[in-house]
């Protein structure tokens, strides 16, 4: 366990000082500093930061992550000839990435949405995003495990990005005009909950639109995300975003022929 | 006895032909009930009644008397009777503090009933677990002023409402908190009416209630947390002036409800919170201006039987839908707002922006028909589509337009 430890530390180390993830951070304070200093209403300089949250963190957090999983390909492949074990190197490898991006977005969005807010919404934002971070991270890994060539692997990724932040609410459209006769409820719910970035995003709007979501159906929601159990939903649903790919990924990576 | 003297004592008698006289009730020396001392009483007579708390069932009052608590005597209506009862002409209520009418389903009970009444005064009063707490029938030149009313909310069946006027002409009824009632003012074929700087906080239907009710003026108020906020239905000529309309909350709730109303203005209110701003219906020649919206969930919900109303002059900030209708028909007139969510620009420097500004989003039809796609808000797909929409218009009225936007916001 120290071993994993101490190689965590240091792929970590090595992360922070790349140059892609210092413009990430530097781009995000940059956003939300003009944001909050131009725009008068607080409120929605932090609607243009969630949106931010909702493309540019999925997108950037699951194109670095496979880049750097095949950039350290030879790294990870002269660390299995020392003693240690595949799961140990791969999660260390997992953890630095993940950390970093993490590290990258709470210095450079949460900080300056702390400065502003300090409510449950501020919290909703900060816990939504390191989750959803770690959720994209975990899933990008999966992917490039899978595939072994590196523009194949980044194929893969940018298709799922455009499926969980595009593709999939249009279906959701589709899903809820198709079947509109019928008590849609449940499905809404378990819908989201099949989409990280959506799931991200309901957690935030219930706390932003609180007064259109008192209505019919939002009351609902509301109801069932609004609570402090409803983070706690929100968290755990998007804790297994980031534990079911790290499984599986693990799963071929164990055995897989390096 | 002089001569001059006599005609001083004449015209001094003739000043005062009938000195009214001072019924005490309570305390050392007063009478022992409230009844006995009104029933001495007579026209233009003072009854004062001292601290205390009295059980006397129902009090009828039916000649012109001033009527005064001192030290706000109670008086107990036992959970059975009306408690005051009021008739006639020229009576004055003050100081009192009253509890327990009865409740009844047949019954309209409440804590001052007035019926058949011309020149009523009831100020400064509690009123608290009453049905009705002030009941008002067939009656005339009404002040109703400075009264703190509390009731209990049960059912919206078995709770009456705070200040409940049916046929009335000329009433104030001014500075006033009512809560916990069905509706906290209702007002049904009430005339050349005003309603000034009351409180209506928390009450099950509606904060006020306006039915049949024309030449009405209400202004200043603050409507807080009711069941669906006001309502003013089938009336004309209604002014509604500088009211705050606050967190009305839910599923079928209003900041302000309008149904065929006609002529009327709303001028200078505030919307902040409400699930609904405005919803109209059926409302024509309304001029609705220099009034702000903000954190609604829909500021204002137009339906498609509404025409020649004037919407000018108005803030929208931070609602999440600004205008929603439930047709392509629109008879209205949007001009000069500011809307939040317009990035258009000012070349001409008028201050207002060159390009129109369209407040129905396509979003916000799309809900309107199916509202469980209410869980897609602030979506990207959404967003798009949106923008693809506002190049584009098809699903969106395509006269809904604010073709002369405010580049910042009205001072109001």
């Amino acid at each position: 366990m120290t071993a994993m430890w101490t190689l965590t530390r240091y792929i970590f180390s090595d992360i922070i000082r790349n140059k892609v993830i210092v413009l990430y951070a530097g781009f995000q304070l940059l956003a939300a500093l003009l944001l909050f200093n131009l725009e008068e209403n607080p409120d929605k300089a932090l609607l243009s930061l969630l949106n931010i949250e909702l493309i540019v963190i999925p997108l950037i957090s699951m194109i670095f992550s496979t880049i750097h999983y095949y950039n350290s390909y030879e790294f990870i492949e002269m660390l299995l000839a020392q003693p240690l074990g595949r799961r140990q190197v791969f999660l260390s490898e997992f953890l630095a990435c993940a950390l970093s991006l993490v590290l990258a977005f709470v210095v450079g969005l949460g900080i300056p949405v702390l400065v502003h807010f300090q409510d449950l919404l501020a919290f909703n934002f900060l816990l939504t995003g390191t989750l959803l971070t770690f959720a994209c991270t975990a899933i990008a890994f999966c992917a490039a495990v899978l595939a072994r060539d590196k523009a194949r692997g980044i194929g893969i990724v940018l298709l799922l990005w455009f499926y969980f932040a595009l593709v999939y609410d249009g279906i959701v459209l589709m899903i809820l005009f198709t079947f509109s006769d019928y008590p849609l409820e449940r499905l809404t719910l378990l819908l989201t909950a099949l989409n990280p970035i959506d799931l991200t995003r309901v957690s935030m709007m219930l706390r932003m639109d609180v007064s259109a979501l008192m209505g019919y159906t939002g009351a609902l929601f509301k109801e069932f995300f609004g609570s402090y159990r409803g983070i706690l939903y929100t968290g755990g649903i998007l804790l297994l975003w980031t534990i079911l790919p790290l499984i599986m990924s693990l799963r071929i990576f164990r055995n897989k022929d390096l | 006895m002089t001569a001059r003297g006599f005609w001083v004592l004449a015209m001094l008698a003739m000043a005062f032909p009938l000195s009214a006289v001072q019924y005490i009730v309570g305390g050392v020396q007063g009478h022992a009930t409230i009844a006995e001392a009104l029933h001495l009483a007579s026209a233009g007579d003072t009854v004062m009644v001292m601290g205390g708390t009295y059980r006397e069932g129902n009090l009828l009052i039916d000649k012109p008397l001033t009527f005064i608590g001192v030290g706000r005597p109670l008086l107990d209506g036992e959970n059975v009777h009306d408690i005051l009862t009021l008739s006639g002409r020229n009576i004055i209520v003050m100081g009192f503090r009253l509890e327990n009418s009865g409740i009844s389903a047949m019954n309209d009970l409440a804590a001052i009933k007035c019926i058949d009444i011309t020149g009523v005064h009831i100020e400064d009063n509690q009123i608290a677990r009453s049905h009705f707490a002030i009941h008002l029938a067939n009656a005339s030149d009404i002040v109703v002023r400075n009264n703190s009313i509390e009731g209990v909310p049960r059912s919206e069946h078995n709770t009456g409402n705070g200040i409940h006027l049916w046929k009335c002409k000329s009433a104030l009824i001014e500075e006033n908190d009512i809560s916990g009632h069905r509706d906290g003012i209702y007002f049904e074929f009430v005339s050349d009416s005003r309603i000034r700087c009351n409180t209506s906080r928390g009450n099950l239907r509606y904060g006020l209630h306006f039915m049949f009710s024309n030449d009405d003026r209400y202004e200043g108020n603050r409507f807080i947390e009711n069941g669906a906020g006001v309502a003013v239905m089938y009336s004309r000529k209604v002014t509604m002036e500088q009211n705050e309309f606050l967190h009305n909350w839910g599923n079928a709730a209003y900041g302000l409800l309008l149904k065929d109303i006609t002529d009327s203005y709303i001028g200078q209110n505030y919307f902040v919170h409400n699930t609904v701003g405005i919803f109209m219906e059926g409302s024509s020649r309304m001029q609705i201006l220099w009034n702000s919206f903000s954190k609604n969930g829909w500021a204002m919900r137009i339906q498609a039987s509404c025409n020649d109303n004037r919407i000018s002059l108005n803030n929208f900030s931070g609602n999440t839908f600004d205008i929603a209708t439930n047709g392509t028909l629109v008879l209205n007139d949007f001009d000069r707002n500011y809307w939040d969510k317009y990035d258009g620009y000012d070349r001409t420097r008028d201050g207002m922006g060159d390009v129109p500004y369209r407040p129905v989003s396509m979003y916000s039809m799309v809900v309107e028909r199916n509202p469980f796609t209410l869980i897609l808000l602030r979506s990207i797909l959404i967003s798009f589509l949106d923008k693809a929409e506002k190049a584009i218009p098809s699903i969106t009225p395509e006269l809904l337009i604010d073709r002369r936007p405010l580049m910042k916001p009205v001072r109001v």
